[in-house]
Protein backbone atom coordinates (compact mmCIF):
# COMPACT_ATOMS: atom_id res chain seq x y z
CA UNK A 1 0.00 0.00 0.00
CA UNK A 2 2.82 2.47 0.85
CA UNK A 3 4.89 1.23 -1.45
CA UNK A 4 1.84 1.83 -4.54
CA UNK A 5 1.27 4.99 -2.57
CA UNK A 6 4.68 6.25 -3.21
CA UNK A 7 5.06 4.97 -6.27
CA UNK A 8 1.91 6.73 -7.62
CA UNK A 9 3.64 9.94 -5.82
CA UNK A 10 6.66 9.26 -7.80
CA UNK A 11 4.75 8.83 -11.12
CA UNK A 12 2.53 12.06 -10.58
CA UNK A 13 5.80 14.07 -9.79
CA UNK A 14 7.72 12.47 -12.64
CA UNK A 15 4.67 13.15 -15.28
CA UNK A 16 4.23 16.66 -13.80
CA UNK A 17 7.79 17.39 -14.28
CA UNK A 18 8.00 15.88 -17.93
CA UNK A 19 5.20 17.77 -18.88
CA UNK A 20 6.99 21.08 -17.67
CA UNK A 21 10.10 20.20 -19.34
CA UNK A 22 8.23 19.80 -22.61
CA UNK A 23 6.54 23.18 -22.29
CA UNK A 24 9.87 24.84 -20.94
CA UNK A 25 11.16 23.21 -24.35
CA UNK A 26 8.23 24.76 -26.35
CA UNK A 27 9.16 28.13 -24.97
CA UNK A 28 12.18 28.39 -25.92
CA UNK A 29 11.83 27.12 -29.54
CA UNK A 30 8.80 30.08 -29.61
CA UNK A 31 11.83 32.36 -28.09
CA UNK A 32 14.33 31.32 -30.51
CA UNK A 33 13.98 33.06 -34.28
CA UNK A 34 15.27 29.71 -35.50
CA UNK A 35 12.70 27.98 -33.94
CA UNK A 36 9.87 30.63 -35.02
CA UNK A 37 11.53 30.37 -38.73
CA UNK A 38 10.45 26.65 -38.44
CA UNK A 39 7.13 26.71 -36.89
CA UNK A 40 6.28 29.62 -39.90
CA UNK A 41 7.50 28.07 -42.82
CA UNK A 42 3.80 26.41 -42.30
CA UNK A 43 2.77 29.97 -43.93
CA UNK A 44 4.11 29.37 -46.90
CA UNK A 45 2.79 26.09 -47.70
CA UNK A 46 -0.54 27.91 -46.87
CA UNK A 47 -0.76 30.34 -49.10
CA UNK A 48 0.20 28.04 -51.81
CA UNK A 49 -2.17 25.64 -50.67
CA UNK A 50 -4.65 28.38 -50.94
CA UNK A 51 -3.63 30.23 -53.92
CA UNK A 52 -3.55 26.45 -55.76
CA UNK A 53 -7.30 25.23 -54.61
CA UNK A 54 -9.39 28.10 -54.53
CA UNK A 55 -9.91 30.10 -57.59
CA UNK A 56 -8.04 33.36 -57.24
CA UNK A 57 -10.91 35.54 -58.63
CA UNK A 58 -13.20 33.75 -55.66
CA UNK A 59 -15.48 35.65 -54.27
CA UNK A 60 -15.59 35.69 -50.74
CA UNK A 61 -19.55 35.24 -49.49
CA UNK A 62 -21.68 37.86 -49.72
CA UNK A 63 -24.52 38.64 -47.37
CA UNK A 64 -28.31 40.38 -47.15
CA UNK A 65 -29.15 43.25 -45.38
CA UNK A 66 -30.71 41.46 -42.72
CA UNK A 67 -27.16 39.76 -41.54
CA UNK A 68 -26.05 43.08 -40.95
CA UNK A 69 -24.46 43.08 -37.42
CA UNK A 70 -25.87 45.60 -34.97
CA UNK A 71 -22.55 45.66 -32.76
CA UNK A 72 -19.63 45.90 -35.28
CA UNK A 73 -16.68 45.48 -33.22
CA UNK A 74 -13.91 48.27 -34.44
CA UNK A 75 -10.29 47.27 -33.10
CA UNK A 76 -6.80 48.40 -33.53
CA UNK A 77 -6.89 52.34 -33.69
CA UNK A 78 -10.09 53.60 -32.99
CA UNK A 79 -9.68 57.02 -32.68
CA UNK A 80 -6.32 58.07 -33.79
CA UNK A 81 -4.60 61.35 -31.86
CA UNK A 82 -2.00 61.30 -34.80
CA UNK A 83 -1.88 65.80 -35.41
CA UNK A 84 -2.03 65.56 -39.23
CA UNK A 85 -4.80 63.23 -38.94
CA UNK A 86 -6.75 65.09 -36.49
CA UNK A 87 -6.11 68.37 -38.64
CA UNK A 88 -8.15 66.43 -41.77
CA UNK A 89 -10.66 65.25 -38.59
CA UNK A 90 -11.67 68.72 -37.84
CA UNK A 91 -12.63 69.78 -41.42
CA UNK A 92 -14.54 66.56 -41.79
CA UNK A 93 -11.68 65.39 -44.48
CA UNK A 94 -12.33 67.84 -46.82
CA UNK A 95 -8.33 68.48 -47.51
CA UNK A 96 -7.89 64.80 -47.60
CA UNK A 97 -6.22 63.42 -50.67
CA UNK A 98 -5.01 60.12 -51.05
CA UNK A 99 -1.49 59.94 -52.77
CA UNK A 100 -0.82 56.89 -55.03
CA UNK A 101 2.62 56.93 -56.15
CA UNK A 102 5.92 54.18 -55.86
CA UNK A 103 6.40 52.46 -58.78
CA UNK A 104 3.78 53.85 -60.77
CA UNK A 105 3.72 55.80 -64.17
CA UNK A 106 1.13 58.93 -63.19
CA UNK A 107 1.42 59.67 -59.70
CA UNK A 108 -2.41 60.73 -58.80
CA UNK A 109 -3.65 62.94 -55.96
CA UNK A 110 -7.01 62.36 -55.49
CA UNK A 111 -10.09 64.33 -53.01
CA UNK A 112 -12.76 62.01 -51.42
CA UNK A 113 -14.94 63.26 -54.33
CA UNK A 114 -12.51 62.45 -56.52
CA UNK A 115 -12.84 58.60 -55.25
CA UNK A 116 -16.46 58.92 -55.17
CA UNK A 117 -16.37 59.58 -58.62
CA UNK A 118 -14.30 56.34 -59.70
CA UNK A 119 -15.40 52.43 -60.77
CA UNK A 120 -17.44 51.34 -57.13
CA UNK A 121 -18.77 48.30 -55.86
CA UNK A 122 -20.72 47.77 -52.48
CA UNK A 123 -20.39 44.43 -50.76
CA UNK A 124 -22.19 43.31 -47.59
CA UNK A 125 -19.10 40.54 -46.18
CA UNK A 126 -18.06 38.98 -42.81
CA UNK A 127 -14.82 40.84 -41.28
CA UNK A 128 -12.87 37.68 -39.14
CA UNK A 129 -10.83 38.93 -36.96
CA UNK A 130 -7.76 37.14 -36.01
CA UNK A 131 -8.91 36.72 -32.59
CA UNK A 132 -11.96 34.52 -34.04
CA UNK A 133 -15.11 37.12 -34.08
CA UNK A 134 -16.50 38.13 -37.03
CA UNK A 135 -18.65 40.67 -38.15
CA UNK A 136 -21.34 41.42 -40.89
CA UNK A 137 -21.28 44.66 -42.62
CA UNK A 138 -21.58 46.82 -45.52
CA UNK A 139 -18.89 48.76 -47.60
CA UNK A 140 -18.81 50.74 -50.61
CA UNK A 141 -15.87 52.31 -51.88
CA UNK A 142 -13.50 52.58 -54.53
CA UNK A 143 -12.56 49.61 -56.73
CA UNK A 144 -8.75 49.20 -56.29
CA UNK A 145 -7.72 47.68 -59.66
CA UNK A 146 -9.94 50.34 -61.82
CA UNK A 147 -7.34 52.55 -59.37
CA UNK A 148 -4.29 51.26 -59.98
CA UNK A 149 -4.79 50.52 -63.48
CA UNK A 150 -5.42 54.96 -63.83
CA UNK A 151 -1.60 55.15 -62.03
CA UNK A 152 -0.37 53.04 -64.27
CA UNK A 153 1.66 50.21 -62.36
CA UNK A 154 5.45 49.89 -63.71
CA UNK A 155 5.96 45.94 -64.55
CA UNK A 156 8.11 46.26 -61.53
CA UNK A 157 5.61 46.76 -59.25
CA UNK A 158 4.64 43.66 -56.79
CA UNK A 159 2.91 44.96 -53.60
CA UNK A 160 0.94 47.70 -52.88
CA UNK A 161 1.45 49.17 -49.42
CA UNK A 162 -0.89 51.27 -47.57
CA UNK A 163 0.63 54.16 -45.46
CA UNK A 164 -2.11 54.86 -42.70
CA UNK A 165 -2.86 58.23 -40.68
CA UNK A 166 -2.53 56.32 -37.54
CA UNK A 167 0.12 55.83 -34.76
CA UNK A 168 -1.02 52.46 -33.09
CA UNK A 169 1.89 51.96 -31.17
CA UNK A 170 4.19 54.65 -29.31
CA UNK A 171 7.35 54.11 -30.34
CA UNK A 172 11.35 56.18 -31.14
CA UNK A 173 11.75 55.08 -34.64
CA UNK A 174 7.97 55.45 -35.80
CA UNK A 175 7.63 51.53 -36.63
CA UNK A 176 4.37 52.30 -34.41
CA UNK A 177 2.53 53.64 -37.98
CA UNK A 178 0.12 51.49 -39.29
CA UNK A 179 1.03 50.11 -42.79
CA UNK A 180 -0.16 47.06 -44.65
CA UNK A 181 0.69 45.33 -47.52
CA UNK A 182 -0.79 42.60 -50.14
CA UNK A 183 -0.09 41.12 -53.53
CA UNK A 184 -1.67 41.73 -57.05
CA UNK A 185 -3.63 38.50 -57.05
CA UNK A 186 -5.11 40.54 -53.85
CA UNK A 187 -5.14 43.94 -55.00
CA UNK A 188 -6.91 42.90 -58.42
CA UNK A 189 -9.69 40.78 -56.62
CA UNK A 190 -12.83 42.47 -57.53
CA UNK A 191 -14.11 42.65 -53.94
CA UNK A 192 -10.93 45.12 -52.95
CA UNK A 193 -12.21 48.37 -52.64
CA UNK A 194 -10.80 51.68 -50.96
CA UNK A 195 -14.12 52.24 -48.74
CA UNK A 196 -15.69 55.53 -47.79
CA UNK A 197 -19.18 54.24 -46.73
CA UNK A 198 -20.26 51.60 -43.89
CA UNK A 199 -23.41 50.68 -43.79
CA UNK A 200 -24.73 53.05 -46.30
CA UNK A 201 -23.03 56.18 -43.90
CA UNK A 202 -19.82 57.71 -44.18
CA UNK A 203 -17.21 55.88 -42.98
CA UNK A 204 -17.15 56.08 -38.80
CA UNK A 205 -13.86 56.97 -37.62
CA UNK A 206 -13.51 54.07 -35.69
CA UNK A 207 -13.80 52.18 -38.76
CA UNK A 208 -11.21 54.00 -40.63
CA UNK A 209 -12.70 57.47 -41.88
CA UNK A 210 -12.47 58.57 -44.78
CA UNK A 211 -10.54 55.27 -46.79
CA UNK A 212 -10.14 52.01 -45.20
CA UNK A 213 -8.98 49.17 -47.13
CA UNK A 214 -11.39 45.84 -47.72
CA UNK A 215 -9.64 42.61 -48.99
CA UNK A 216 -12.37 40.51 -47.95
CA UNK A 217 -10.74 36.98 -47.85
CA UNK A 218 -8.05 38.04 -45.39
CA UNK A 219 -8.38 38.18 -41.60
CA UNK A 220 -9.15 41.71 -40.32
CA UNK A 221 -5.69 43.30 -39.27
CA UNK A 222 -4.68 43.12 -43.24
CA UNK A 223 -8.04 45.71 -43.72
CA UNK A 224 -5.74 49.42 -43.27
CA UNK A 225 -7.57 51.84 -41.68
CA UNK A 226 -7.07 55.46 -42.32
CA UNK A 227 -5.52 55.15 -45.83
CA UNK A 228 -3.40 58.26 -46.15
CA UNK A 229 -1.09 57.03 -48.83
CA UNK A 230 -0.87 53.89 -51.59
CA UNK A 231 2.72 52.84 -53.04
CA UNK A 232 3.50 50.35 -55.33
CA UNK A 233 6.66 48.76 -55.10
CA UNK A 234 8.84 46.11 -55.59
CA UNK A 235 9.60 44.79 -52.14
CA UNK A 236 8.68 45.57 -48.41
CA UNK A 237 11.63 44.86 -46.83
CA UNK A 238 12.66 48.54 -46.17
CA UNK A 239 9.35 49.41 -44.64
CA UNK A 240 8.76 49.33 -41.21
CA UNK A 241 10.67 46.44 -39.41
CA UNK A 242 10.78 44.46 -42.70
CA UNK A 243 7.75 42.13 -42.74
CA UNK A 244 4.77 43.92 -44.65
CA UNK A 245 2.82 45.39 -42.31
CA UNK A 246 2.77 46.61 -38.62
CA UNK A 247 1.23 43.18 -37.20
CA UNK A 248 3.46 40.97 -39.27
CA UNK A 249 6.27 43.49 -37.76
CA UNK A 250 4.81 41.77 -33.99
CA UNK A 251 4.99 38.16 -35.32
CA UNK A 252 1.64 37.41 -37.36
CA UNK A 253 1.54 35.95 -40.96
CA UNK A 254 2.15 38.63 -43.55
CA UNK A 255 -0.42 36.14 -45.95
CA UNK A 256 -3.61 36.31 -43.19
CA UNK A 257 -5.97 33.99 -45.42
CA UNK A 258 -6.41 31.17 -42.46
CA UNK B 1 3.09 -15.65 -12.81
CA UNK B 2 5.16 -16.62 -16.01
CA UNK B 3 2.96 -17.85 -18.71
CA UNK B 4 4.43 -20.31 -20.89
CA UNK B 5 1.65 -20.14 -23.38
CA UNK B 6 1.45 -16.51 -23.43
CA UNK B 7 2.08 -15.85 -27.28
CA UNK B 8 3.09 -12.52 -29.01
CA UNK B 9 0.91 -11.69 -32.11
CA UNK B 10 2.04 -9.01 -34.25
CA UNK B 11 -0.81 -6.82 -33.90
CA UNK B 12 -0.49 -3.02 -34.90
CA UNK B 13 1.47 -2.20 -38.65
CA UNK B 14 4.16 0.33 -39.09
CA UNK B 15 2.13 2.78 -40.66
CA UNK B 16 -0.37 2.70 -37.78
CA UNK B 17 2.18 2.82 -34.87
CA UNK B 18 3.81 5.61 -36.75
CA UNK B 19 0.90 7.46 -37.87
CA UNK B 20 -0.23 7.18 -33.81
CA UNK B 21 2.66 8.72 -32.24
CA UNK B 22 2.44 11.55 -34.65
CA UNK B 23 -0.52 12.24 -33.75
CA UNK B 24 -0.06 12.24 -30.02
CA UNK B 25 2.55 14.64 -30.87
CA UNK B 26 0.66 16.99 -32.94
CA UNK B 27 -2.58 16.52 -31.42
CA UNK B 28 -0.98 17.49 -28.09
CA UNK B 29 0.57 20.67 -30.07
CA UNK B 30 -2.69 21.27 -31.56
CA UNK B 31 -4.81 21.22 -28.30
CA UNK B 32 -1.97 23.45 -25.99
CA UNK B 33 -1.94 26.39 -28.75
CA UNK B 34 -5.41 26.34 -29.56
CA UNK B 35 -6.30 26.74 -26.43
CA UNK B 36 -3.31 29.81 -26.52
CA UNK B 37 -5.28 30.96 -29.26
CA UNK B 38 -8.96 31.16 -27.62
CA UNK B 39 -7.83 33.16 -25.05
CA UNK B 40 -7.49 35.77 -27.54
CA UNK B 41 -11.66 35.74 -27.47
CA UNK B 42 -12.12 33.77 -24.91
CA UNK B 43 -16.00 33.72 -26.41
CA UNK B 44 -18.15 31.45 -28.73
CA UNK B 45 -20.89 32.13 -30.30
CA UNK B 46 -23.14 30.06 -33.15
CA UNK B 47 -23.94 31.50 -36.88
CA UNK B 48 -21.94 33.84 -39.33
CA UNK B 49 -21.24 36.71 -36.78
CA UNK B 50 -20.25 36.92 -33.44
CA UNK B 51 -23.18 38.86 -30.83
CA UNK B 52 -20.76 39.68 -28.86
CA UNK B 53 -23.33 39.94 -26.04
CA UNK B 54 -24.60 36.91 -26.21
CA UNK B 55 -21.73 34.26 -26.22
CA UNK B 56 -23.33 30.13 -25.44
CA UNK B 57 -20.11 30.26 -23.33
CA UNK B 58 -17.54 32.29 -22.52
CA UNK B 59 -14.28 33.17 -19.85
CA UNK B 60 -13.64 35.76 -18.06
CA UNK B 61 -12.28 37.62 -15.19
CA UNK B 62 -14.34 39.92 -12.98
CA UNK B 63 -14.27 41.81 -9.72
CA UNK B 64 -15.83 40.43 -6.53
CA UNK B 65 -15.50 42.16 -3.47
CA UNK B 66 -11.98 43.03 -3.36
CA UNK B 67 -10.31 40.45 -5.20
CA UNK B 68 -10.27 38.80 -8.90
CA UNK B 69 -12.33 35.50 -9.68
CA UNK B 70 -12.35 33.37 -12.61
CA UNK B 71 -16.10 33.43 -14.21
CA UNK B 72 -17.38 30.68 -17.10
CA UNK B 73 -20.70 31.28 -18.18
CA UNK B 74 -22.87 28.81 -19.82
CA UNK B 75 -26.08 30.44 -21.08
CA UNK B 76 -27.36 31.68 -18.30
CA UNK B 77 -25.43 30.11 -15.92
CA UNK B 78 -22.22 30.96 -13.76
CA UNK B 79 -19.53 29.13 -12.95
CA UNK B 80 -16.89 30.39 -10.10
CA UNK B 81 -13.51 28.53 -11.68
CA UNK B 82 -10.99 30.90 -10.63
CA UNK B 83 -7.76 28.74 -10.67
CA UNK B 84 -8.15 27.10 -13.80
CA UNK B 85 -10.72 28.94 -16.44
CA UNK B 86 -11.07 33.17 -16.81
CA UNK B 87 -8.25 33.62 -14.13
CA UNK B 88 -5.57 31.69 -13.00
CA UNK B 89 -1.67 31.84 -12.17
CA UNK B 90 0.99 31.49 -10.06
CA UNK B 91 0.00 33.04 -6.40
CA UNK B 92 0.85 36.52 -6.78
CA UNK B 93 1.26 36.79 -10.37
CA UNK B 94 -2.18 35.82 -11.59
CA UNK B 95 -3.81 36.85 -14.75
CA UNK B 96 -6.98 36.85 -16.86
CA UNK B 97 -6.44 34.35 -19.29
CA UNK B 98 -8.78 31.94 -20.34
CA UNK B 99 -7.20 28.82 -20.08
CA UNK B 100 -3.87 28.32 -17.59
CA UNK B 101 -0.21 28.96 -18.57
CA UNK B 102 0.45 25.01 -17.73
CA UNK B 103 -2.39 24.23 -20.29
CA UNK B 104 -0.92 26.24 -23.49
CA UNK B 105 1.81 26.35 -25.95
CA UNK B 106 3.14 29.35 -25.60
CA UNK B 107 3.25 29.14 -22.10
CA UNK B 108 2.23 32.79 -22.40
CA UNK B 109 -0.59 34.43 -24.04
CA UNK B 110 0.40 35.44 -26.96
CA UNK B 111 -1.80 35.07 -30.46
CA UNK B 112 1.05 34.90 -33.04
CA UNK B 113 3.07 32.72 -31.99
CA UNK B 114 0.70 30.28 -30.88
CA UNK B 115 -0.92 30.28 -34.35
CA UNK B 116 2.29 29.63 -35.90
CA UNK B 117 2.72 26.55 -33.28
CA UNK B 118 -0.88 25.40 -34.75
CA UNK B 119 -0.63 25.97 -38.44
CA UNK B 120 3.01 23.93 -38.41
CA UNK B 121 1.35 20.71 -36.47
CA UNK B 122 -1.97 21.26 -38.19
CA UNK B 123 0.03 20.44 -41.56
CA UNK B 124 1.94 17.63 -39.78
CA UNK B 125 -1.51 16.35 -38.56
CA UNK B 126 -3.44 16.63 -42.06
CA UNK B 127 -0.35 15.06 -43.79
CA UNK B 128 -0.01 12.14 -41.64
CA UNK B 129 -3.73 11.66 -41.55
CA UNK B 130 -3.18 11.87 -45.26
CA UNK B 131 -0.87 8.68 -45.28
CA UNK B 132 -3.37 6.71 -42.86
CA UNK B 133 -6.09 7.09 -44.74
CA UNK B 134 -4.14 6.02 -48.01
CA UNK B 135 -2.70 3.08 -46.50
CA UNK B 136 -5.36 2.06 -44.25
CA UNK B 137 -7.57 2.32 -47.35
CA UNK B 138 -5.12 0.45 -49.92
CA UNK B 139 -4.49 -2.19 -47.24
CA UNK B 140 -7.59 -2.88 -46.31
CA UNK B 141 -7.10 -2.07 -42.56
CA UNK B 142 -9.96 0.16 -42.00
CA UNK B 143 -12.34 -2.48 -43.93
CA UNK B 144 -10.80 -5.12 -42.36
CA UNK B 145 -9.61 -4.27 -39.31
CA UNK B 146 -11.91 -1.06 -38.32
CA UNK B 147 -15.61 -1.78 -39.42
CA UNK B 148 -17.82 -3.88 -37.29
CA UNK B 149 -18.55 -7.05 -39.00
CA UNK B 150 -22.31 -8.52 -38.60
CA UNK B 151 -21.43 -10.45 -35.54
CA UNK B 152 -20.04 -7.23 -33.96
CA UNK B 153 -23.14 -5.23 -33.92
CA UNK B 154 -25.55 -8.08 -33.27
CA UNK B 155 -27.49 -6.81 -30.25
CA UNK B 156 -26.38 -9.88 -27.82
CA UNK B 157 -22.84 -8.85 -28.95
CA UNK B 158 -22.31 -5.46 -28.21
CA UNK B 159 -24.62 -5.68 -24.65
CA UNK B 160 -22.25 -8.36 -23.70
CA UNK B 161 -18.85 -6.00 -24.31
CA UNK B 162 -20.56 -3.42 -22.82
CA UNK B 163 -20.45 -5.53 -19.52
CA UNK B 164 -17.79 -6.89 -19.82
CA UNK B 165 -15.72 -3.72 -20.39
CA UNK B 166 -17.57 -2.15 -17.32
CA UNK B 167 -16.01 -5.13 -15.01
CA UNK B 168 -12.99 -4.30 -16.81
CA UNK B 169 -12.54 -7.77 -17.83
CA UNK B 170 -10.73 -8.11 -21.42
CA UNK B 171 -11.22 -10.85 -24.15
CA UNK B 172 -8.47 -13.51 -24.08
CA UNK B 173 -7.36 -16.10 -26.95
CA UNK B 174 -8.49 -15.74 -30.46
CA UNK B 175 -10.69 -12.85 -29.31
CA UNK B 176 -8.09 -10.43 -28.10
CA UNK B 177 -6.44 -10.46 -31.98
CA UNK B 178 -8.92 -8.55 -33.50
CA UNK B 179 -10.60 -5.23 -31.78
CA UNK B 180 -14.12 -5.56 -30.29
CA UNK B 181 -17.08 -3.91 -31.17
CA UNK B 182 -16.29 -1.01 -28.77
CA UNK B 183 -12.96 -0.41 -29.84
CA UNK B 184 -13.87 -0.62 -33.55
CA UNK B 185 -16.62 2.33 -33.04
CA UNK B 186 -14.42 4.15 -30.92
CA UNK B 187 -11.40 4.16 -33.21
CA UNK B 188 -13.96 4.43 -36.31
CA UNK B 189 -15.36 7.61 -34.39
CA UNK B 190 -12.57 9.09 -34.26
CA UNK B 191 -10.87 8.35 -37.49
CA UNK B 192 -13.78 8.76 -39.35
CA UNK B 193 -15.74 11.29 -38.04
CA UNK B 194 -14.03 13.56 -35.07
CA UNK B 195 -10.67 13.95 -36.58
CA UNK B 196 -11.70 15.13 -39.84
CA UNK B 197 -13.90 17.55 -38.38
CA UNK B 198 -11.21 19.44 -36.47
CA UNK B 199 -9.48 19.94 -39.82
CA UNK B 200 -12.80 21.10 -41.40
CA UNK B 201 -14.49 23.19 -38.86
CA UNK B 202 -10.65 25.00 -38.67
CA UNK B 203 -10.35 25.20 -42.16
CA UNK B 204 -13.85 27.02 -42.47
CA UNK B 205 -12.57 29.51 -40.00
CA UNK B 206 -9.81 30.34 -42.72
CA UNK B 207 -11.58 33.27 -44.57
CA UNK B 208 -9.53 32.00 -47.85
CA UNK B 209 -10.39 28.92 -47.67
CA UNK B 210 -14.49 30.19 -47.22
CA UNK B 211 -14.31 32.30 -50.01
CA UNK B 212 -13.74 28.98 -52.06
CA UNK B 213 -15.85 26.48 -50.38
CA UNK B 214 -18.71 28.99 -48.87
CA UNK B 215 -21.09 25.65 -48.98
CA UNK B 216 -19.05 23.87 -46.15
CA UNK B 217 -19.13 27.01 -43.95
CA UNK B 218 -23.20 26.35 -44.59
CA UNK B 219 -23.03 23.08 -43.76
CA UNK B 220 -21.40 23.78 -40.10
CA UNK B 221 -23.90 26.39 -40.14
CA UNK B 222 -21.35 29.57 -40.35
CA UNK B 223 -18.04 30.73 -39.32
CA UNK B 224 -18.67 31.13 -35.94
CA UNK B 225 -20.75 27.78 -35.48
CA UNK B 226 -17.69 25.91 -36.95
CA UNK B 227 -15.43 27.63 -34.21
CA UNK B 228 -17.72 26.56 -31.60
CA UNK B 229 -17.60 22.44 -32.79
CA UNK B 230 -14.45 23.08 -33.57
CA UNK B 231 -14.25 23.43 -29.89
CA UNK B 232 -16.35 20.95 -28.62
CA UNK B 233 -15.03 18.27 -30.90
CA UNK B 234 -11.49 19.41 -29.59
CA UNK B 235 -12.75 18.52 -26.28
CA UNK B 236 -14.43 15.36 -27.58
CA UNK B 237 -10.97 14.31 -28.45
CA UNK B 238 -9.66 14.67 -24.76
CA UNK B 239 -12.66 12.70 -23.68
CA UNK B 240 -11.83 10.09 -26.24
CA UNK B 241 -8.05 10.19 -25.50
CA UNK B 242 -8.89 10.33 -21.43
CA UNK B 243 -11.04 7.12 -22.12
CA UNK B 244 -8.12 5.61 -24.06
CA UNK B 245 -5.66 5.69 -21.65
CA UNK B 246 -7.84 4.65 -18.95
CA UNK B 247 -8.49 1.25 -20.96
CA UNK B 248 -4.61 1.26 -21.95
CA UNK B 249 -3.90 1.11 -17.72
CA UNK B 250 -6.60 -1.17 -17.32
CA UNK B 251 -6.09 -3.71 -19.99
CA UNK B 252 -2.23 -3.75 -19.54
CA UNK B 253 -0.31 -0.63 -19.83
CA UNK B 254 3.72 -1.89 -20.62
CA UNK B 255 1.35 -4.97 -23.25
CA UNK B 256 -0.38 -2.07 -25.05
CA UNK B 257 2.32 0.18 -25.12
CA UNK B 258 4.92 -2.32 -26.32
CA UNK B 259 2.68 -2.73 -29.31
CA UNK B 260 1.81 0.47 -30.29
CA UNK B 261 5.96 0.57 -30.60
CA UNK B 262 6.70 -2.98 -31.73
CA UNK B 263 3.85 -4.03 -33.19
CA UNK B 264 3.92 -7.41 -30.48
CA UNK B 265 1.05 -7.79 -28.19
CA UNK B 266 1.07 -10.80 -25.83
CA UNK B 267 -2.39 -12.30 -25.99
CA UNK B 268 -2.88 -14.87 -22.54
CA UNK B 269 -4.80 -17.92 -23.49
CA UNK B 270 -8.53 -18.20 -22.44
CA UNK B 271 -9.97 -21.12 -20.13
CA UNK B 272 -9.79 -24.05 -22.82
CA UNK B 273 -5.93 -23.64 -22.86
CA UNK B 274 -6.12 -22.92 -26.36
CA UNK B 275 -2.83 -20.88 -27.18
CA UNK B 276 -4.85 -18.26 -29.88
Amino acid sequence: MTFSTHRRGWLRAGLASAGALVLAACDRITNSSRGVAVLQSAEGLTRRAQRLVIDRKALAREFTPADISGDFRPNGSIDPQDPDYLALKAKAFADYRLVVDGLVERPLSLSLADLRGMPARTQITRHDCVEGWSSIGKWTGARLGPLLDRAGLKPTARYIVFHCGDTLEQTLDGSGQYYESIDLIDAYHPQTILAYAMNDQPLPVAHGAPLRLRVERQLGYKHAKYVMRIEAVDDYRHLGRGNGGFWEDRGYEWYAGI
Amino acid sequence: MANPQKVLVYRHAAVTRITHWINVLALTLLLMSGLNIFGAHPALYWGQKATFAHPWISMTAEPQGNRIVGVTRIGSARFDTTGVLGYSGKPGSEEAVAFPSWATVPSERDLADSRHWHFFFAWLFVLNGLVYWLVGLGRGHIAKDLVPTKADVAPRNVWHEIVTHAQLKFPKGEAARRYNVLQKGAYLAVVLILLPLMVLTGLCMSPGFDAGAPWLVDAFGGRQSARTIHFLTAFSIVGFVLLHLFMVVASGTWNNIRSMITGRYAIVPDKTGEAA
